[in-house]
């Protein structure tokens, strides 16, 4: 592995990312799922790095799921994203932030038909008219909320509270990092480093003191895949190529996933729960499962937040190994209170407890 | 009888063959090579097919044919600007020199498709991804051996490495290294024979004479293995074994291979050094970037600016035989130039 020839092709793939004044859109599953993640998001952005987010309350799902399993059509889902761009240009912003890489891969592929495509462009200024009486604005910057990161990741960094290195040996962490496919595989140039050697997670991995694992099935889908997923006797599928993806980063004995996409976190988390519940299998070290952060969680991490404030015991794998070697202090009595100290149930059968 | 003055641009195979003729058949010429040294890609050439002879001897014949009286050689010399003044020319050169010439040859050659921009392949990262040209110079050192000190086991060719890829920008086909591979394959299993060599191919074009029986030989004499079908990705073990998947399009099945080597076949582009000299001359292009001839039939060596011919694989890709053969018609185009000037 020659880390110079990386080097030269995220030479090659460094895009403009805004430094202030982001409109933010977030993301169906990681509200839902991972909601410690958003909000670690706009904390950081406000109250650590000074800068100015606005999240307009209006904002919907931009569908895109549904225009994934052929449920919503393209003209609908243009005037959709159309819808945000709207509000984003009513609320005086012309930077976006997309909290879901399934929403990035969107609006970058309806914003580039638009661009050879102009009459469909001028097509949905016309439907969005119709319906809502609203106007929009092409954003000036477009740039997922990983890009943001990464941005700011030096600054991380230098506030950072803990560093990416096992207490216990005094070696770098084991970080698999895995990009959605949705963030650059279809538009390598609207991705930092690339398509094939991204460089925006790995650039977070390596300004705070980890170290990144490359293993053969690196570019590999997690398992969700729309169709792999959401028809349902598709589903041995989905949990085929997850398998496929662990039984490949097994040998190189990682300590976690981290990863950009809403969909990769969730099946990379549960679908690990799901094959040791079918065979007994794991992938980490000691019979432990890998957990799989966000890239926020990770930030969160760095910076000395406690680790259920960031939602980590809303995975099925547990971080309590990863968090030990971290060297990190938290009682795991206060995984599920609330911040009024109220005790909510218990979930059952988590793995890495 | 001195026929005229004539700059040749391009110290390779086609511009050394020209200059000679050119210089025998009594034109004073000016050689001019940015390189310090002469012969082009020949030089980085081991052996050629079909017939596996040492390049040397090509290079050689070359040396030998530049060494007139009527021929000047620039080395290290870049165009700075070329004046066209009712068809007279005066070449300034980036070192200040200042030439007359009545024609024009230009042999600016091309350049290999720089392997990396497929980075799928993982040329430049991993330490046994290697191009064609990386394994010709191997085969000079007779050094095969992996990063780690070891010899390969298993080795794989990817053939249309830049060409007849959209992605990459280049629809046609190279021509040469489908031929390419099959000889270095042979290479290998020389070297190696007890390796397994594969060849991931596209379709197989061996249109050149000996060809098609080179191709048949590495297959009942050598045993190399060829699998239609484009590889995808490649990656690296937890043991350094690239991994590399292919789908086999005639089994209809996907392959992942474990691999020791994988050997790239770079196609060829029209050099940088000749967009250069073509923005100097006006010359013009083709969709494929190299230059194009005013008539693809019965004009190949002319182009668009009157006095200035085109000799070699600036135009087309070609090999070694064809690129003499077309320099050669380049000089039988200046001469009956010179006598209408």
């Amino acid at each position: 592995m020659n880390i110079e020839g990386k080097k030269r092709i995220w030479s090659d793939y460094q895009k403009e990312i805004a430094d202030d004044h982001f409109f933010y859109v977030r993301s169906c599953i990681r509200q839902s799922f991972f909601p410690g993640s958003e909000q670690f998001f706009l904390n950081l952005m406000r109250n650590i790095l000074k800068k100015d987010v606005y999240e307009n309350p209006a904002h919907t799902t931009c569908t895109g799921i549904a225009y994934h399993s052929d449920i919503v059509p393209s003209a609908t889902i243009m005037t959709v994203i159309a819808r945000h761009f709207a509000l984003m240009k009513e609320s005086g912003y012309k930077n976006i932030a997309i909290s879901c890489v399934t929403s990035f891969g969107l609006y970058t592929e309806i914003l580039e038909t638009w661009k050879h495509f102009p009459k469909e462009l001028e097509k949905t200024r016309e439907y969005l008219f119709k319906a809502t009486g609203r106007e929009f604005d092409i954003p000036e910057n477009i740039a997922h909320t990983s890009d943001i990161i990464y941005k700011f990741r030096d600054e991380i960094a230098n506030k950072a509270k803990n560093t990416l290195v096992n207490k216990e040996t005094g070696e770098p962490l084991r970080i698999v990092e895995h990009i959605g496919c949705h963030y650059a595989k279809m538009f390598p140039k609207s991705g930092v480093g690339g398509a094939e050697f991204p460089n925006v997670l790995s650039g977070m991995v390596e300004a705070w003191g980890g170290k990144v694992i490359d293993y053969p099935e690196r570019r590999h889908c997690c398992g969700f895949g729309f169709r792999q997923y959401l028809v349902q006797a598709n589903r041995g599928y989905s949990v085929s190529n997850t398998e496929k993806k662990f039984s490949s980063m097994k040998p190189f004995m990682p300590d976690m996933v981290l990863t950009n996409c809403p969909g990769c976190t969730m099946f990379m988390d549960k679908w690990q729960y799901t094959i040791k519940e079918m065979g007994g299998v794991t992938y980490g070290a000691d019979g432990e499962s890998v957990p799989v952060l966000t890239y926020e969680e990770l930030a969160g991490l760095v910076l000395g937040d406690n680790p259920w404030d960031l939602g980590l015991q809303y995975h099925m794998v547990q971080s309590e190994p990863l968090l030990k070697k971290l060297g990190l202090e938290f009682d795991s009595t206060d995984k599920y209170k609330t911040k009024n100290g109220k005790q909510m149930p218990i979930p059952k059968n988590l793995i890495n407890v | 009888m001195m026929n005229g003055y004539v700059v040749v641009i391009g110290g390779g195979v086609a511009g050394m063959e020209a200059a000679g003729q050119l210089a025998e058949n009594g034109c004073l010429v000016t050689l001019l090579e940015k390189e310090d040294i002469t012969g082009g890609h020949l030089n980085n050439w081991h052996h050629l097919f079909p017939d596996r002879r040492n390049g040397n001897e090509v290079i050689e014949y070359l040396h030998k044919h530049i060494e007139h009286d009527n021929i000047t050689l620039l080395k290290n010399t870049i165009i700075d600007s070329v004046e066209n003044s009712r068809n007279k020319f005066i070449i300034k050169t980036t070192l200040g020199k200042e030439l007359n010439a009545d024609a024009i040859v230009v042999a600016t050659g091309f350049d290999l498709f720089r392997s990396e921009r497929k980075e799928e392949y993982g040329y430049g990262i991993y330490d046994n991804v290697l191009t064609s040209a990386d394994l010709e110079n191997r085969f000079g050192t007779s050094d095969l051996s992996l990063k780690n000190g070891e010899l390969p086991g298993r080795i794989g060719f990817v053939h249309c490495v830049g060409s007849r890829d959209e992605k990459a920008g280049n629809l046609y086909c190279s021509k040469l290294c489908c031929v390419t591979a099959v000889k270095q394959a042979i290479e290998l299993k020389e070297y190696l024979p007890e390796s397994n060599v594969f060849c991931f191919y596209m379709d197989m074009r061996m249109g050149g004479a000996l060809y098609e029986e080179l191709y048949m030989e590495s297959q009942e004499k050598y045993g190399v293995n060829f699998i239609r079908g484009k590889v995808s990705e490649v990656g690296e073990s937890f043991n350094n074994k690239l991994i590399v998947k292919v789908e086999d399009t005639l089994a209809g099945r996907p392959l992942k291979m474990e691999l020791d080597m994988l050997v790239l076949m770079a196609g060829m582009e029209i050099s940088e050094g000749s967009r250069k000299v073509g923005l100097a001359l006006n010359l013009k292009t083709g969709e494929n970037r190299f230059f194009a001839s005013i008539d693809n039939h019965y004009g190949s060596n002319r182009s668009n600016i009157k006095g200035v011919f085109y000799a070699g694989s600036c135009t087309a890709p070609m090999n070694i035989t064809e690129t003499i053969s077309h320099a050669r018609a380049a000089v039988s185009e200046v001469m009956n130039y010179l006598k209408k000037c």
